[in-house]
This record gives C-alpha cells, structure tokens and sequence, in this order.
C-alpha cells in the first residue's frame, strides 16, 4: 500500500486562483490570469540585492515581499499581515521587472514573447496585426496603466481586456519597446506590407547602395514611404480637408526623409 | 421590447427576454419562427449573429417539434394584408428588422425604415447581388410568403434576408433620417471608441472597406486620427463591411462637422486637455488662456478641438533620435500643424511651396492643380510668371510675384468694372514687340509704348499714362485670369492668350 507523500511546499497557495501547486511564487504569479504580460525574472537578477536599489523605500514591507517573492518567507505569518505581504510582493515584482525587462536577458525573454505575439496584435487595419509590445506612460507607480505599443505604426493602444488595462504602467516602463528595437534592430518591422518582421533587410538591401551607413547595416530612413493609409472617400471621391491634412502629412514626412538622407550622405 | 400594431401576417417573435419554453404563439409560421424561437436564446461563445450559425447552437428538440415547411400552410391564418391582430400572445413581438438588429454582434444596425426597404427604387440593383430575393423581401418586411414549399432550406432565405437588410441598410444609412439615427448611435457610443491612446477615447464610426459584400468585415473609423481599426470584439468578426458602406463614416461627418475634429490642432491646447465637445463659440477667451476659443475657418470643416498629441519614444526619458535606425518615422501620421494656414504651405501635388524662397523654375511651386484655380482670384497668377517664355525673360526681383500678385488683386477688382473687351483686341497687334518686357505693373517707363498705340480705347477710361499701362497690363491679366489654366499641352500652365500674345510679341500684359 502506497502512502501518498507529500513533498513539503515551499510555498503554499494563499489567494491563488488556481488550485494546483506553483513551485514558485513567481510561477504562481506568471500564471494567474491577467498577468500574461509580465514574463520570468531570473532568480539571481532578484537574489543580487544591486539591482533592487532603492525599492526599499517605495515598497511597504519590503523585505518580507522580497521573501516572499523568492519563495524564503516564513510561513507563520497572520492572515491580515499576510495580504499585505502579497500585495507588496505583486508591486515589488512588478518594478523588479520594469529594470529586469531592459537588461540584456530579459530583452531577450521578452522577445520570445513578442514573437508568439502574447502582448496582443494591433488594432489598426493597415499594421495587419502587427504584435505589440507593453510600455508605460510614465515610470511613476500608481499613476498610469499599461499601453501597447505598435512598432509599426509607432503608436500607442489601450489594452483590449480590462484586466490587462488594469496592470500599472511602471511595471513595464517607458524605455522598454526602444531598447529592445535598439538591441535587436532586425526585429523592427517593416512599415509598408503585411509581411513578417525582417523584410525590411530586403527593402533596404535595394537602397543600401545608394546610402551607406556603415558595415553591417542597413537604412530604415526612407522605411515610412511606402508605409499604407487610408484614404477616406465619399462615393469614391477624396475629402477635402481631410486629403489636405494627409498631402500635408506626406511632405512633412518627404521633408524628414530628405533631410535624413541628407545627413546620411552628409556624413 | 417594441411593440408595434402589426398585420395578421406578420409572423411573431418572442422578445429576447422570454426564455419561457412555452409552445410557438398560434400565429407563427413555423419554418421561420422555430429558428428565431432558438436564436433568441443566448447564443455560443464568441459566435457569429447569422441565423446559420445559431440553428446549429440550439435546442435540437426545437427543430423536431416543427419540420420545415411541412405544416406551415396549416399555421397561416390569415391573408398577408389583412389588419389587426391575429390572436395575441402573451410574448411582445418584433418585425424582422427590429429582431436583427437586437442581435449579439449587430450594435451597430440601425433600423431601417420599412417605407425605405418598400420602395424599389431604393433598391435598385440589388437583386442580383442577393439570392432568392422575393423570399428575402417577404422575411425582411414580415410578409407571409405565398408558397413557403418551394424553398427547401429555411436558411438559405435567412442569409439571403441578411445580406438583403445589410445592403439596404448601406444605402439607407447615406440617407438623411439614417444619418440622423447613426448619429444618435455615434453619440450615445454604441459604436465604441478608438483604441488609440492619444485620442483619448474619440467616438468611432463603422465603416466598410469595400461597398460589395463577401470581402472584409467591418472596421470602425476614427475621426481624430482618420485611421480604421478592426473592432475590439470578436463578436463583429461576422458582420461585413459592405452593410455599412464606404461612404457612411465621412458622410457623416461631412454632414454634422461639429463632432469632426479639426486638420489642426493649435499647441497650446495640445496637451492633457480632452477635446471639447462644443466648438469654438465661447467668446473672449482668445488670449492666450489654456482653452483658447478653437474655431476652424472653413466653416465645412471639423469644428472640434482635435487630441493632436503624438507620441514620442523615449529612452530613459531622452528621446531616441530620428537618425537611429529604430528612430521614429511615422510621426507625421498622426502629425497636425498648429494653424489652418500651414496647411496652404502644401501644393495640391503634396510638395512644399517655397514661398520663401525664389524658385522660378520649379514648375510645381502653382498652388493649385490645373483646374483648381478655375475662377479664382489673382492666387493663381503666379503661374503667369515662372515659365519660361520665348519671348520674355523673367523679371529679376524675387518680390515680383508677391507684389504683382497684390497689386494685380487690387487692380483686377478695379479693372474688371472698366475692362473693356474690344480695346485688348485692338491694342494686340499694335504693340510693339519687345523681347524684354518686364511687368508693366513695375516699370512705369513702358507706359508710353503700351498707351500710345491705342490711345482710343484707353482713353475712354480717363486715365493717367502711367496708370494706363498698368490697367492694360491688368486688363490682359484679368483676360488671362479665367483662361489662364486653359493651356495648350505642352505650355504647361501658360495662359494660351498669353501663349497668343507671345507671337504678337508684345506681351507686356503678362505680368
């Protein structure tokens, strides 16, 4: 007859929604409904104390969230005191993340999930479901929620579902979508069709003659050109005022090109 | 639910509400009522409106209990025209069209009014793109249709009754009372708002991409940015564009301009401030305050305050600079210039007008198209100057077209009350030819070759010499005004009389 062990959990389930057993806190936390955007901060990016500089002073019972968030909380803890304690080990976590998301690893994490488009793909018809990428107005707590950024059409949306919509900005930050596009500049896609992430390189590759930046690289200067838009008509035919804003938008943008360009081959 | 006095043949439907199981009210036609029985029962997850999809989600004992078109005659019991009541059920009932649009998935329907859909001229065209349209327009108008055993499957007639309402409703939506009930929609945002954060929540519009059905679903235009976005919802994954049309969306706003923004949106206003949902009307505010008074100067335009702002990346709070390959490049899509006059600074080619700077040769420096111009005022006679003329050279002072352009307005007005046809055609010939023939208007000295060969015509007009020469030349300038886009291929902009006067070699009238 078999008796069921039961391994000792480290860290017991205590608001959880889901009823199976978390190795982790984090994992736990990853996998609560809601939290789709957040992805796996490495265990020694929280364990080296450098990186949390100066979360203490902004997280309420600091360190017993950061116990509790790398599964070393004591579990005798009250019940009052206990939620608490999550509530500011979910903050914490959060702003571990903003700074985790811009290193190099967790750029690299995060892009796993922007390829299998987790973050929601852009509502604009002309980005063809363009994946989007979390970003924060503001750096601040408690201020703003998160938004989604579309690196085609390099705007900003609200999140369609408002349990997303809830999730605070800083948690993500306002640096993030830039520096990955920074550090992986063959992830930004390209603006004029529907076709996937690097096609750009082909586009350019025609151009790359005719404006040399540097070994290696390629020019997204005249990228927008081709980019799509809609035209609105009445009965087929052009709208005035609106035709007249979107000629003025294309020399504002014919002029940026051209003076890009101009430097380009300037210098 | 609406209740409204119906004709005995008009079959009955159960409000959404009723979720009774009691027996189909004795005046339902059962092929077309036992479907509608099930579609008001909420419906899959995330299903498709059409009827076709939800016969497959309903009670299959409900389908049993009625065979199709078997005992339909045995239901029908009175004439299709005949009034009043048949008996009344305790359930509230609803035409076709108001059940439609209550549908999950169809917010966006507005009824169409049944004098519209019984018009056939309204509907025009139309029957070749929809299937089995008689029975279509029976289920749509609630007409008791005559022989129910010649279609097999009800369904069919349901898609075919949607599509048919769809294509109506495309059209009866341009009309005035359909414009007027999507804007109570619009306003009342039904039709959602734009997922872009920077517009700060502006209403959309549905609006189509094609106006044929079958090629994409429906979209929903913002005003602010004058982009289209797929809905949030998957549940209008099923309602295709073409019911709304490409037209509807701009109609609209073409027709109410005060909910349309504006092209331009002044800086000051530019941030944190939601658009004002009055215009511009509040008095006195103008000086600088934070909500100065926004008034768009073409009075067919948007009169709302536009959210303008444009979003700006940042690195750690710097900003990444346009010349990094990951730099912003689509600023200027959502971009709006600070005043209604920068909008001018762009010809009709979409090119910067350099009127800063001299361009003459730059053909394209005119301000409007070829017939843009067409009646209008001296604007257009810059287009006099800058070509190349065999005769004429080019006056030197880059001033010239700013000034003749004045002074040529100013002197058109007044010529046009003392232009007297017959004396251009006389004085023509007369002139002598000249390759050099600066603006009469500037030089003064030309005024004796000008009025001497024709002192007759002229004279009548009582005139000092010097003032005759530059009413001579703006009497030819207001000759080539009108005429003056009418030109000859290949002269590209040249008036053709000024083409004309070139032969005769005298052309001093073409400043």
């Amino acid at each position: 007859m078999s008796s069921l062990i039961r391994r000792p959990i480290v860290e017991d389930i205590s608001t959880g929604s889901d009823s199976d057993y978390s190795n982790s806190w984090i994992s736990w936390f990853l996998s609560s409904k809601g939290n789709e955007y957040f992805c796996e901060v490495e265990e020694d990016y929280i364990l080296d104390r450098f990186n949390l500089t100066g979360l203490n002073t902004e997280v309420q019972s600091y360190s017993q969230a950061l116990d509790l968030i790398t599964d070393q909380l004591d579990e005798d803890i009250e019940d009052e005191l206990r939620g608490s304690v999550e509530i500011s080990a979910r903050f914490l976590y959060g702003l571990i993340h903003a700074r985790w998301i811009i290193t190099s690893r967790g750029l690299a994490k995060m892009l796993e999930k922007y390829k299998k488009a987790d973050f929601g793909r852009c509502p604009r018809v002309l980005c063809y479901s363009q994946p989007l990428l979390p970003i924060g107005l503001t750096d601040t707590p408690y201020e703003k929620a998160v938004k989604l950024y579309c690196p085609r059409c390099e705007d900003l949306y609200s999140p369609k579902s408002s349990r997303h919509g809830s999730i605070d900005g800083a948690y993500f930050g306002s640096t993030f979508p830039h520096m990955l596009f920074m550090v992986y500049p063959n992830m930004i896609p390209s603006k004029s069709t529907s076709d996937g992430k690097d096609d750009h390189h082909h586009r350019d590759r025609e151009r790359s003659d005719k404006a040399p930046l540097g070994v290696g690289s390629v020019s997204t200067v005249a990228a927008a050109t081709k980019a799509e838009r809609y035209r609105p008509k009445i009965f087929g035919f052009h709208i005035h005022e609106v035709a007249k804003l979107q000629r003025w938008q294309d020399a504002v943008r014919d002029r940026q090109i051209s003076q890009l360009e101009g430097l380009e081959r300037g210098d | 639910m609406a209740q409204k006095a119906q004709p005995s043949g008009k079959r009955k439907r159960e409000a959404e509400s009723a979720r009774n199981p009691q027996p189909e009210p004795r005046t339902r036609k059962s092929p077309f009522t036992s479907p509608r029985r099930m579609l008001t029962a909420p419906a899959g997850p995330g299903s498709a409106a059409t009827p076709d999809a939800l016969l497959v989600e309903g009670d299959d004992e409900d389908i049993t209990a009625l065979p199709d078109g078997e005992d339909a005659t045995s239901m029908i019991e009175d004439q299709p025209e005949g009034d009043g009541y048949a008996s009344s059920t305790p359930t509230s009932s609803l035409t076709w069209i108001a059940w439609f649009c209550s549908l999950p998935g169809h917010e966006y329907f507005c009824e169409v009014s049944e004098d519209f859909i019984e018009d056939d001229f309204n509907l025009t065209g139309l029957n070749i793109l929809v299937p089995f349209w008689k029975e279509a327009m029976e289920m749509v108008l609630d007409v008791e249709p005559e022989d129910t055993l010649k279609i097999p499957d009800v369904s069919l007639v349901e898609s075919s009754a949607e599509l048919l309402y769809g294509l109506v409703h495309q059209r009866y939506i341009l009309t005035r009372p359909g414009l007027q009930s999507m804007v109570e929609k619009y306003e009342a945002g039904h039709f959602g708002t734009c997922p872009r954060v920077y517009c700060q929540s502006c209403h959309v519009a549905p609006c189509g991409r094609s106006d044929l059905p079958g090629l994409d679903t429906v979209k929903l235009y913002c005003p602010n940015c004058h982009d289209i976005y797929t809905p949030p919802s998957s549940r209008f994954q099923g309602v295709d564009g073409a019911f709304f049309g490409t037209t509807f969306a701009h109609l609209m706003f073409q027709t109410y301009p005060e909910l349309a923004p504006a092209p331009f949106c002044p800086s000051s206003s530019n941030s944190k401030f939601s658009p004002s949902r009055s215009p511009s009307v509040t008095p006195g505010t103008s000086s600088g305050n934070i909500q100065p008074s926004f008034i768009n100067p073409n009075p067919h335009g948007g009169q709302k305050l536009p959210a303008g702002r444009v979003y700006t990346p940042k690195i750690y709070g710097f900003r990444v600079s346009e010349r990094a390959k990951s730099g912003p490049r689509m600023q200027w899509l959502r971009m709006r210039p600070d005043s209604a006059a920068e909008l001018d600074l762009v010809d009709w080619r979409g090119r910067w007008i350099a009127n800063q700077s001299d361009d003459y040769d730059d053909e394209s420096e005119g301000e409007g198209g070829p017939m843009e111009n067409f009646d209008d005022d001296p604007a257009a006679d810059d287009d006099d100057e800058e070509e190349e003329e065999e005769e004429d050279e080019q006056p030197a002072p880059p001033s010239a077209p700013s000034r003749s352009k004045g002074s040529s307005s100013a002197v058109r007005n007044w010529a046009i009350n003392a232009w007297t046809p017959p004396a251009l055609s006389v004085t023509a010939p007369q002139h002598s030819s000249s390759s050099q023939a600066p603006s009469a208007l500037q030089k003064d000295a030309q005024a004796p070759d000008m009025s001497r060969p024709a002192p007759s015509p002229l004279a009548e007009t009582d005139l000092p010499p010097p003032a005759r020469s530059s009413i001579s030349a703006s009497l030819a300038k207001l000759a080539l005004g009108p005429t003056a886009q009418y030109a000859a291929p290949g002269t590209e902009g040249k008036p053709i009389l000024e083409h004309v006067w070139g032969r005769f070699g005298g052309a001093q009238a073409v400043r």
